[in-house]
């Protein structure tokens, strides 16, 4: 029983840090058809938000809202440098802009903050656990799972309910036919950049909770994680994403409770292996996205 | 109404409508008719902000338009009804219809009475306003788009070939419903391959080849003096 509750926790907690970051990385590509490669950095503005207010006495709170609002603002920012310029130009330039973003972003982190791991300062909860029917849970893990519950109904809410949200269903599906309906672009595609950029500032808290530190590189993992996980669910279905999450979440979880210690270090090969596999059946995806509009 | 002077667009290196004029007075349906290639759908998407012209300029109630953006165009008062039939498939037929009146969307009473109108000139779209648009039929989802062109409220409307690949009993259907449109006074802008269809509404029509028009006037005088299928069958 324990072992169970264990094993859901894991499943859970690791899934919903995945879909949210596949969710953040799908909401760009389903308007623009392009794969933010700057995503990850957002993540890493988020932890040194976190790690330079750690100093200043603020409440725990307060920097992790700042971290957010960095994330959000780099989120905007993104666009604005990198793919405003040349989003009418090719898909290859905006994909080489936004690897050289990606860069820059890293390469200013190494040179004026440090190459080295840097602590974030987190409240004791990230380190407290409680024990639940037998099992031993990090509360950060709760945390996890309670934060990505609320953010994932608050994504469906918008998408759905409110007038911005079907309108950028509609520019994913159609982006020139939304605008001949008056959705004004530059908005929604603003809009959306500050959307990823929030999801990325609440999976970066969360990610940093797992680790302890901040380093440049840190937005690697989580953006391949995120990658992966939209590919399997379905480049462009906001739902498929979130499945794609939690299906590579519960794959990655049972490899790390069934491989033995010397498998455990090719966990991601088996991992792969098996994404390969899921793909060879479903090569679009789990999930189909809308019916194709052209890019513009 | 609308006014287009010596239009020109090019598609990359291909000059596609090479300075052609034309005027739609109020409450007129003009007809555009030409072969595929002519560059009717061009012109269209010029006109609708979609595509650049490289020279010439085009006036909404004598306000330029030439370089707005399809959001401007929109808010300007023109509603365009592309030939691609773009529904948004995954939203429902009433989402569809809510984004139609995005430019408008803080009047939710007027919304209501114009959905109302809507509604009335095509009761199958209130029958099915739950169901995703992507599972209408091919005539239901060009009555959506018409319909949702109309909550845009335009005073000039832009058609390009509504019977494209629709049985001909619907076809028929969606020509009684451009004819009741243009009867409430909307200005009316329709491109058609549907030579006779479309001569039977218009009030006028220009026929356009290679990107010229090649001739202009009543749909009698065209009826009377021009050779349509010579234009149609490029000879």
């Amino acid at each position: 029983m324990a072992f169970t509750i264990q094993f859901v926790i894991d499943v859970l907690s690791l899934g919903g840090a995945y879909a949210l970051m596949a969710l953040g990385l799908v909401i760009i590509y389903g308007i623009l058809r392009l794969v933010n490669f700057a995503y990850g950095e957002l993540i890493m503005v988020a932890g040194y938000t976190l790690y330079l207010t750690g100093g200043s006495g603020l409440p725990w709170i307060v920097m992790a809202v700042l971290a957010l609002a960095m994330a959000v603002v780099f989120g905007i920012f993104t666009d604005y440098a990198a793919f405003r310029p040349v989003r009418a130009k090719s898909v290859t330039a905006v994909l080489i802009t936004s690897f050289a973003f990606s860069n820059l972003l890293q390469n200013a982190a190494l040179l004026f903050i440090s190459p080295r791991p840097r602590y974030v300062p987190l409240p004791e909860i990230f380190s407290q656990t409680v024990v639940i029917a037998g099992a031993i849970t990090p509360v950060r893990n709760l945390l996890t799972i309670a934060a990505s519950i609320v953010l994932l109904a608050a994504v469906a809410f918008l998408m759905r309910k409110t007038t911005l949200g079907i309108a950028m269903r509609a520019a994913a599906s159609n982006f020139t036919m939304a605008r001949m309906l008056g959705v004004p672009a530059n908005l929604i595609i603003s809009l959306a950049f500050a959307l990823s950029g929030f999801l990325a500032g609440v999976v970066g808290i969360l990610w940093i909770g797992r680790i302890g530190t901040v380093v440049p590189g840190i937005g690697l993992e989580p953006l391949l994680v995120a990658f992966i996980a939209t590919v399997i669910g379905g480049m462009r279905s906001l739902p498929g994403a979130v499945i794609g999450g939690f299906l590579l979440a519960f794959i990655d979880t049972t490899l790390n409770y069934t491989l033995s210690q010397d498998l455990l270090k090719f966990r991601d090969a088996f991992t792969f292996g098996l994404v390969i596999l899921i793909l060879l059946w479903r090569p679009d995806g789990l999930i189909k996205g809308p019916a194709s509009g052209q890019r513009t | 109404m609308l006014d287009v002077r010596d239009l020109s667009v090019d598609y990359g290196s291909i000059r596609a409508v090479r300075g052609i004029s034309f005027h739609l007075a109020k409450g007129e349906l003009v007809s555009l008719l030409g072969a595929n290639g002519a560059g009717k759908s061009t012109t269209l998407k010029c006109i609708a902000g979609a595509l650049k012209a490289s020279g010439g300029s085009i006036t909404l109630g004598g306000v330029a338009i030439t370089a707005s953006s399809p959001e401007q165009v929109v808010r300007a008062g023109l509603a365009t009804v592309p030939e691609t039939r773009d529904v948004f498939p995954d939203l429902t037929v009433a989402e569809n219809l809510m984004l139609g009146a995005y430019i408008h969307r803080r009047d939710r009473a007027g919304n209501r009475d114009n959905l109302e109108r809507v509604h009335t000139l095509f009761p199958r779209l209130a029958e099915r306003k739950h169901q995703a648009a992507g599972t209408l039929s091919g005539g239901e989802q060009q009555m959506l788009v018409i319909a949702r062109a109309l909550m845009s409220r335009p005073t000039v409307l832009l058609l390009d070939e509504p019977s494209l690949g629709l049985a001909p009993a619907i076809v028929d259907r969606i020509f009684e419903m451009i004819d009741t449109l243009k009867r409430t006074g909307l200005t009316i802008f329709l491109v058609e391959q549907n030579v006779n269809q479309a001569l039977a509404l218009a009030d006028r029509a220009y026929v356009l080849r290679l990107g010229k028009i090649v001739a202009s006037g009543t749909a009698d005088e065209i009826r009377s003096t021009t050779d349509l299928s010579a234009h149609y069958l490029g000879g």
